[in-house]
């Protein structure tokens, strides 16, 4: 059945199309409209994995402080659209706004660090982070910038010419909840996204990202301006995490420093390494299984008091539990991920190579 | 002859250790000139020092009569100067042609815009830059491994998708270090094939080799560096004979 999709593009892009348009129906009276919102929450994070999978899978520059892009577009979004300042300045001029900060930010983070590679540019990056969450956290006094740890509320939702997503929409007799509305709004930001990047991936400056990882020296001799490559590449990333942050703010509504943890830049992390470290389809998996798990891990706890009368595990520990074991297995059985890019499957499995086999003649030779 | 890349009084210093020391040379147009020395005398360095890898303590390095030094590799690059690397630097885990379509990044100009919008024009060189990149491997023979990964590749097929990848920037100046170290003899003699063959092109080529066999058949100039000077230059044939050159090599009599 594949293989006849496969052969049939259009069908396969007809039948997508219709999937994901159908999904927020079907999956509202499936399994309540709560997971409608965990949906909306996929449709984030798969624009982060996305950006972080720029940087990281195809530039090869380990970031762990990406939260911190997605916290300044949504402190943006904040600043701009809340009565915290008294603007209320439109969505869709806010969220570029939002996305070009967090691009700059990036040009600005990847500047200093430009001669960092590996575990010192991880550092670094972990250290810009913090630095945001904590600014964000602190930022209450002398005035009152970020409303501290309370962080900032009542944040305009998002309304496009005159159609509110913060209320109901009551269409030819159907009601669609905010939810929905907004998931079509983030499938359209993902599919952008997503598009941006498959082309970015196979042209030229792709190809630059690509060397880069492979060997620095030997691109830069190539003729590849390496400075402004990487910082090309710090710049998609952190723009896409900017536009993902803008949109969540004005989804909750409500946002604190307390959701740009450390945490959650490992989190985006583990979906790109889970799903395939620099293959799209394979990231785009990490981030529907890592949000989707802990989402349907809450019924264990459920399921517990039912049958036992009380919680005996937490659901939460148990979460880390099997985040824990789930990273171990696939260090084990698939170190290059779910859906392994074409180039670190190779990476990974290269072993008898023509050059191994030649050395191995030679000792043939000689014995 | 005019010269192609004039080398004067560079000198590099790292800390107290002087690895170049006032070295100058000149490369003619269309020449194969031979860079030979024994191990640690700074053959390489220099070539770092040239291709912007390094810049030079003091001294100048013009192409064409444009000055280099202290330029990036990627600006070296743009002018016409290619290189290889003695220890292989290919990109491992791409295929042979993706490899050269890298080399072909100076000569191409699509940027993100062009890469998102994928407008006739980016089309256009991008398939440009792929004919290209199949013409080169042609070129030095790896047509059939076009997709092999580069790590996947013979030993000698690396040094040759090298130089391929080195080709693809359209570089008057070529310059190779030590193209057929570890080569055995019919693949030394194929290179050597190559070289003539790249010469009869128009290129130019700088070559470290410590084959002397090699380089005695194959240069029309050759310049001695031992611990960072320049101890003889001229025809093979009067430099084999050099006295300094003898006693920098086997030892002089004390």
């Amino acid at each position: 059945m594949l293989k006849a999709l496969h052969q049939r593009p259009h069908l396969t892009a007809i039948l997508l199309a219709v999937g994901l348009a159908a999904l927020p129906f079907l999956v509202g009276t499936g399994l309540g409209n709560s997971w409608v919102r965990v949906l909306d929450f996929i449709l984030l994070y798969v624009l982060l994995a996305i950006g972080l999978n720029i940087v990281v899978g195809h530039a090869g520059l380990l970031d762990l402080g990406y939260i911190a892009f997605y916290a300044l577009g949504a402190y943006l979004y904040a600043w701009l659209a809340s009565p915290h300042f008294g603007l209320h300045l439109p969505f869709w001029a806010v969220l570029p706004m939002g996305a070009a900060l967090a691009g700059l930010f990036g040009v600005l983070l990847g500047t200093p660090t430009l001669r960092l590679r590996g575990d010192y540019l991880a550092i670094v990056t972990l250290g810009f982070g913090e630095i945001i969450r904590i600014f964000m956290n602190n930022m209450n006094t002398p005035f009152n910038l970020t409303n501290g740890p309370q962080g900032m509320s009542l944040i305009d939702p998002v309304s496009i010419a005159g159609l509110s997503f913060g209320r109901p929409l009551h269409v030819l007799g159907v009601t669609v909840p905010p939810t929905y509305l907004y998931y079509y709004l983030f499938l359209a930001f993902t599919l952008f996204a997503l598009f941006i990047a498959l082309r970015l991936q196979d042209s030229r400056i792709g190809r630059a990202w690509a060397a880069l990882r492979e060997d620095e020296i030997a691109a830069a001799a190539m003729g590849i301006n390496t400075r402004n490559v990487k910082l090309l590449a710090f710049a998609m990333g952190a723009t896409f995490g900017g536009l993902a942050g803008g949109l969540f703010a004005a989804f909750q509504g409500f946002i604190s420093p307390e959701s740009f943890s450390l945490w959650e830049s490992i989190l985006v992390l583990c979906m790109i390494v889970l799903g395939g470290m620099g293959n799209i389809p394979g990231v785009i998996l990490g981030a529907v299984l890592l949000t989707v798990i802990p989402e349907a891990l809450r019924y264990i706890g459920d399921l517990q008091r039912s049958t036992l009368g009380h919680i005996a595990i937490d659901p939460s520990d148990l979460r880390m539990l099997l985040f824990g074991v789930a990273l171990v297995a696939m260090m084990l059985f698939r170190p290059a991920g779910l859906i392994p890019s074409r180039q670190r499957k190779r990476e990974l499995a290269a072993t008898d190579s023509v050059a191994t086999q030649e050395q191995g003649d030679l000792y043939d030779a000689r014995a | 002859m005019a010269a192609l890349l004039a080398v004067e009084n560079v000198t590099k210093r790292f800390g107290g250790l002087a690895a170049l020391e006032g070295v100058s040379l000149s490369v003619a147009e269309g020449e194969i000139y031979g860079l030979i020395g024994p191990n640690g005398a700074g053959k390489t360095t220099l070539f770092n020092c040239m291709t912007g890898l390094y810049s030079a303590t003091s001294g100048t390095v013009r192409l064409n009569g444009t000055e280099i030094q202290g330029q990036k590799p990627h600006q070296i690059v743009r002018h016409g100067f290619a290189r290889t690397f003695q220890n292989i630097r290919l990109f491992a885990n791409m295929t042979a042609l993706e490899n050269v379509m890298v080399g072909r990044h100076s000569r191409s100009h699509a940027g993100v815009l062009g890469a998102v919008l994928r407008c006739r024009r980016t089309r256009a060189e991008e398939a440009d830059i792929r004919e290209h990149a199949h013409g080169l491997l042609k070129y030095v023979g790896l047509s059939v491994r076009s997709h092999s990964l580069a790590c996947h590749l013979s030993y000698g097929d690396q040094r040759r998708l090298e130089i391929a990848r080195a080709l693809a920037s359209e570089p008057k100046l070529l310059a190779l270090d030590e193209p057929v170290a570890g080569m055995n003899p019919t693949e030394r003699q194929e290179m050597d094939d190559l070289f003539r063959k790249l010469r009869d092109g128009g290129i130019t080529l700088l070559l470290i080799e410590h084959d002397v066999k090699l380089v005695m058949g194959l240069c029309d100039r050759v310049a001695v560096l031992d611990y960072g000077r320049k101890i003889a230059e001229g025809p093979a044939e009067r430099v084999r004979k050099d006295p300094a050159v003898i006693a920098a090599y086997l030892g002089s009599a004390a």
